[in-house]
């Protein structure tokens, strides 16, 4: 924990945004997490992100549950409206949020124990829903807060800090993902923030249920030799599948791209999704294949990161149920309640 | 790029910029830290251990620190250094248990030092607690040279002179005052075992104009006027006063006019206000007890009627920036000036002068007339002596002479006891020491404080005007001068960082305050300094570079505009970052005598 708080003085250059915000004003007060916590660094990639999509603080609703991840959206967006809610219940409050109010831009932060372990019900079904958001898991394979248990997306054989294995098998929330609808799916790493940055702000700029699984190593209880969810390890074992740029409709796409394959997908908003793959025997707009490729790959002990599938095409939860254009908190009382008259056509429209 | 070695003292030393900037590398930090916990006799000590004249500087120094502070890169204010050091000075107690010990035994070598200034002073202090004989020859009846007859008194209270130059004196100096030198030759003679020569730069320029020579009754040189205000020979000035100059002498003698009664007084420089060689707070002090300074107006000729001064044409000009980036003056097209006047004190420069240096001794000086010198051991071309001060390479300030003093003194022990001046020079040093107390516990005050610089108070200017020796500047009293200390920002406390301990979690740079910290592919520098987090434009300032990390990364530092706030290392998991001191070691005579 740190108990200096980052003082608001910046760089005398940091740039402006186009609404006239520094990087800094998208902050939040200075993190009570342990010192190195990935999820920091995932904070700062949220941060990174909505500064250079230049989106106002305001119109951000974050929720989370409980845990070290879901303590996070304290630490990003300070200007912006929060619910930290109750343990693996994020998804049913994000859900109202959205659904009450469609126009603001929805962060779910949630934990490999929220989502995967006692929230894993309301994870699927969020999916299902396809509620226009990004769904962030902080991923660190463990119960941080309790000092240190396996969590449920721990890999079989991992040890704990004492050398113990774990038994059971991990539940991947990514192939989750993909098998039950998800229409925008990315795995990436806290300590990359090259790929993490431009993924969240894809995911961000995504219309419909966009999920990032982010491993996120826990620096106090499983960053040791036996875990598979280190800095170091994930390092080793790790592979960009598909290098993954945002850019928004009138920037110029300037930057180099390593060999292979590169497509660019048009999103609706007229912003581009710059996709340079780097197996060619991969398609990130094809589901099935995806989830088998990120399978397989896991088969072999590596953990596949970057854009593994989207659909630029797809629809959200208020087309799905064909509600109302406005948000509702814009609405008069006169428009939420009509008045007798019209409940008694609506009765007898059921006679 | 290599990776960088912090145990070359440069490196960090240059991180220090208040530091690295003073001529003499006084400690800043170190003084300031003290200040701050109300051991002002301790900070005092510091400031004279390298500078020498802590309570004089304190109030005079030209403060080459305070541009050079990282504040003025942060949020522009400089912390006020100078005014700090006197708050140690003014509020010190006894400090005669700290001063070193002169051993009664000499060491059967006598060194002659001419001038009584700041160098020979330095030099006299450096040297006697090594059991030299030392003699100072001085022309005046007192001790301290231009500090006692250029500086007036509402800057520099003669008490406060004469406690640090009697200091020194005291100390076993054998003075010869009202020894006026007029051949070097005859000093040489005596057969001193080496000679230091800080005279200064006591001729103050003239100007060739028509009409000078009709009235020379009417003009003064500045120096020599302050000098004759000084020693009280001169009390009172009528009628109008221009004062020709746009230095710090200009200053002291327009408010010295305005203080001995002048009628009306202004300030006329040649060149424009921003380039004038006066400090900015002199310049303010002067316009502040309203004194016109009037700018870009050459003077042209003097007028006079009968051997009696009328007045001054001066010409308009205008500052033009050439396409070499440097200023011209060009004719503005407006008329001549003429100004009245019926006296003219002249500032316009100074010069080394030793014409009682007999040219065929051995000692030779260049086209400028400057002594021919070794840049490092300050040894002329006559083994045995040595120059210091303005006399060395033309007017500088008295923190320049302390600085001299200090190699000055090292060449001649080095000298005097047959070693070779360079080869057997004293080394620099660093240490560095972790301020780690504990989890979250830092020995210094690591937080940064939003503080604007705080204003010095000054004495009524009624009062101040009607009488020469009430100083004006008042000094910071305990309270400000603590709220003062704690804008430092503490840049002799490093961030020390060990590639071996990384793990690269990033948790560096995203707490880092001002975008410092950078983990990226190592390329040429100038390519390096473009692939930043925040781009490092400021090529003054160097980069910070690890050795490879386990991803092939390096680590990059900008050290611009770091708070030394301490929070990469609160935030590092591994103890990769820490805060270290960099305590600095410049050779000084007394540094090897411990």
């Amino acid at each position: 924990m740190t108990f200096v708080a980052k003082p608001k003085v910046h760089h005398p250059k940091l740039p402006l945004n186009e609404i006239g915000l520094t990087r800094r004003d998208y902050e939040g007060p200075v993190s009570t997490l342990c010192a190195g916590c990935g999820h920091d660094s995932v904070s700062a990639a949220i941060i990174a992100a909505c500064a250079e999509l230049s989106l106002p603080p305001h119109r951000f609703a974050k929720v989370s549950g409980i845990g070290c991840s879901s303590k996070t959206p304290s630490y990003f967006l300070s200007k912006s409206h929060g619910f930290n809610s109750v343990h693996g219940r994020m998804p049913s409050v994000a859900t109202g949020a959205n659904l009450a109010n469609r126009d603001l831009y929805c962060i779910g932060v949630s934990g490999d124990g929220d989502s995967a372990s006692i929230g894993l019900g309301q994870f699927a079904h969020i999916v299902r829903r396809r509620i226009n958001m990004l769904y962030i898991v902080d991923n660190n394979g463990t119960y941080g807060l309790t000092k240190g248990q396996f969590s449920a997306t721990n890999d079989k054989g991992s040890t704990s800090k004492k050398g113990a294995p774990n038994l059971y098998e991990p539940i991947d929330l990514v192939s989750m993902a993909l098998q039950i609808g998800a229409s925008f799916v990315g795995r990436s790493f806290s300590g990359d923030k090259k790929q993490l940055v431009p993924l969240i702000k894809a995911a961000l700029m995504h219309k419909g249920f966009a999920f990032l699984d982010v491993i996120s190593p826990c620096v106090a209880f499983n960053n040791h030799n036996g875990s598979t969810k280190s800095y170091d390890y994930v390092r080793d074992h790790s592979g960009s599948v598909v290098v993954t740029d945002y850019h928004l409709p009138h920037e110029e796409i300037t930057a180099d791209y390593a060999p292979g394959t590169t497509e660019d997908v048009q999103m609706p908003d007229g912003s581009t999704l710059r996709l340079s793959k780097l197996d060619d025997s991969f398609d990130p707009h094809d589901r099935v294949s995806a989830l088998t490729y990120v399978q397989r790959r896991q088969a072999e002990g590596e953990v596949v990161t970057g854009l593994l599938y989207v659909d630029p095409e797809a629809s959200d939860c208020h087309e799905v149920m064909g509600t109302v254009k406005r948000p509702l908190n814009e609405f008069e009382a006169a428009e939420l309640c009509p008045g007798n008259d019209v409940l008694a056509g609506i009765n007898e429209s059921f006679r | 790029m290599n990776e960088t070695d912090i145990h070359e003292p440069n490196y960090f030393h240059k991180v220090v910029d208040c530091q690295w900037a003073c001529p003499a590398h006084t400690p800043v930090p170190e003084y300031i830290r003290l200040i701050s916990q109300q051991r002002y006799t301790e900070a005092y000590m510091l400031n004279w251990d390298s500078n020498v004249f802590p309570g004089i500087l304190g109030r005079t120094c030209d403060r080459p620190c305070e541009p050079a502070c990282r504040r003025v890169r942060t949020e522009e204010k400089p912390v006020a250094i100078c005014r700090l050091k006197r708050v140690a000075a003014d509020n010190k107690g006894d400090v005669s248990g700290y001063l070193p010990r002169v051993p009664t035994e000499k060491n059967g070598k006598r060194v002659a030092l001419l001038g009584s200034g700041p160098a020979s002073l330095a030099v006299a202090r450096d040297l006697l607690p090594f059991g030299y004989e030392v003699h100072m020859f001085e022309k005046d009846s007192g001790g301290g040279g231009m500090m006692r007859t250029q500086i007036p008194s509402f800057r520099l209270p003669l008490e406060v002179l004469e406690e640090e130059v009697d200091m020194i004196l005291d100390m076993g100096v054998n003075v010869h005052f009202n020894h006026e030198i007029t051949s070097m030759k005859s000093m040489l003679d005596m057969n001193f075992d080496a000679y230091f020569i800080g005279t200064g730069a006591p001729r103050g320029r003239d100007l060739e104009l028509p009409g000078r020579a009709e009235v020379s009754d009417h003009v003064s040189i500045g120096i020599d006027w302050l000098s004759s205000v000084a020693f009280g020979h001169t009390s009172k000035i009528d009628g109008k006063v221009i004062v020709m100059g746009g230095g710090n002498t200009a200053m002291d003698c327009c408010r010295t006019a305005k203080r001995l009664g002048a009628e009306s007084v202004s300030v006329v420089v040649r060149s424009a206000f921003e380039v004038m060689k006066a400090s900015d707070w002199e310049k303010e002090d002067a316009m502040g007890e309203g004194i016109p300074i009037i700018n870009n107006r050459p003077p042209k000729e003097f007028v006079h009627e009968n051997g009696k001064l009328k007045g001054v044409i001066f010409e308009c000009v205008e500052p033009v920036t050439g396409e070499d980036g440097r200023l011209r003056y060009e004719p503005s097209g407006e008329p001549d000036v003429f100004m009245e006047a019926d006296h003219i004190l002249m500032a316009i420069g100074q010069e080394n002068h030793c014409p009682w240096i007999e040219r065929d001794l051995g000692i030779e000086f260049d086209k400028w007339d400057c002594p021919l010198l070794d840049d490092i051991t300050l040894q002329s071309t006559l083994p045995k002596v040595f120059f210091g001060g303005d006399s060395a390479f033309g007017p500088e300030n008295i923190i320049w002479a302390s600085a001299h003093a200090h190699q000055a003194a090292i060449s001649i022990h080095l000298f005097c006891q047959g070693n070779d001046l360079k080869a057997d020079r004293p080394p620099e040093g660093v240490n560095l020491i972790s301020q780690k107390m504990g989890v979250h516990e830092w020995s210094y005050d690591s937080e940064f404080d939003p503080k604007e610089r705080q204003l010095v108070p000054h004495a009524d200017k009624k009062i101040a005007l009607s009488d020469i020796k009430v100083e004006v500047e008042l000094g910071f009293d305990e309270a400000l001068a603590a709220t003062e200390a704690q804008r430092c920002l503490n840049c002799d406390v490093q961030t020390v960082f060990t590639d071996k301990l990384c793990i690269e979690c990033d948790a560096c740079v995203d707490i880092c305050p001002m975008d410092c910290i950078s983990f990226v592919d190592n390329a040429e520098e100038i390519d390096l300094r473009q692939m930043l987090t925040a781009p490092a434009a400021n090529l003054d300032q160097d980069l910070y570079v690890s050795g490879a990390l386990n991803t092939g990364r390096v680590m990059v530092k900008d050290e611009d505009v770091c708070l030394h706030c301490g929070l990469c290392a609160e935030r590092c998991p591994t103890n990769a970052w820490d805060m270290q001191k960099s305590v600095l070691h410049i050779p000084q005579l007394g540094s090897y005598a411990e």
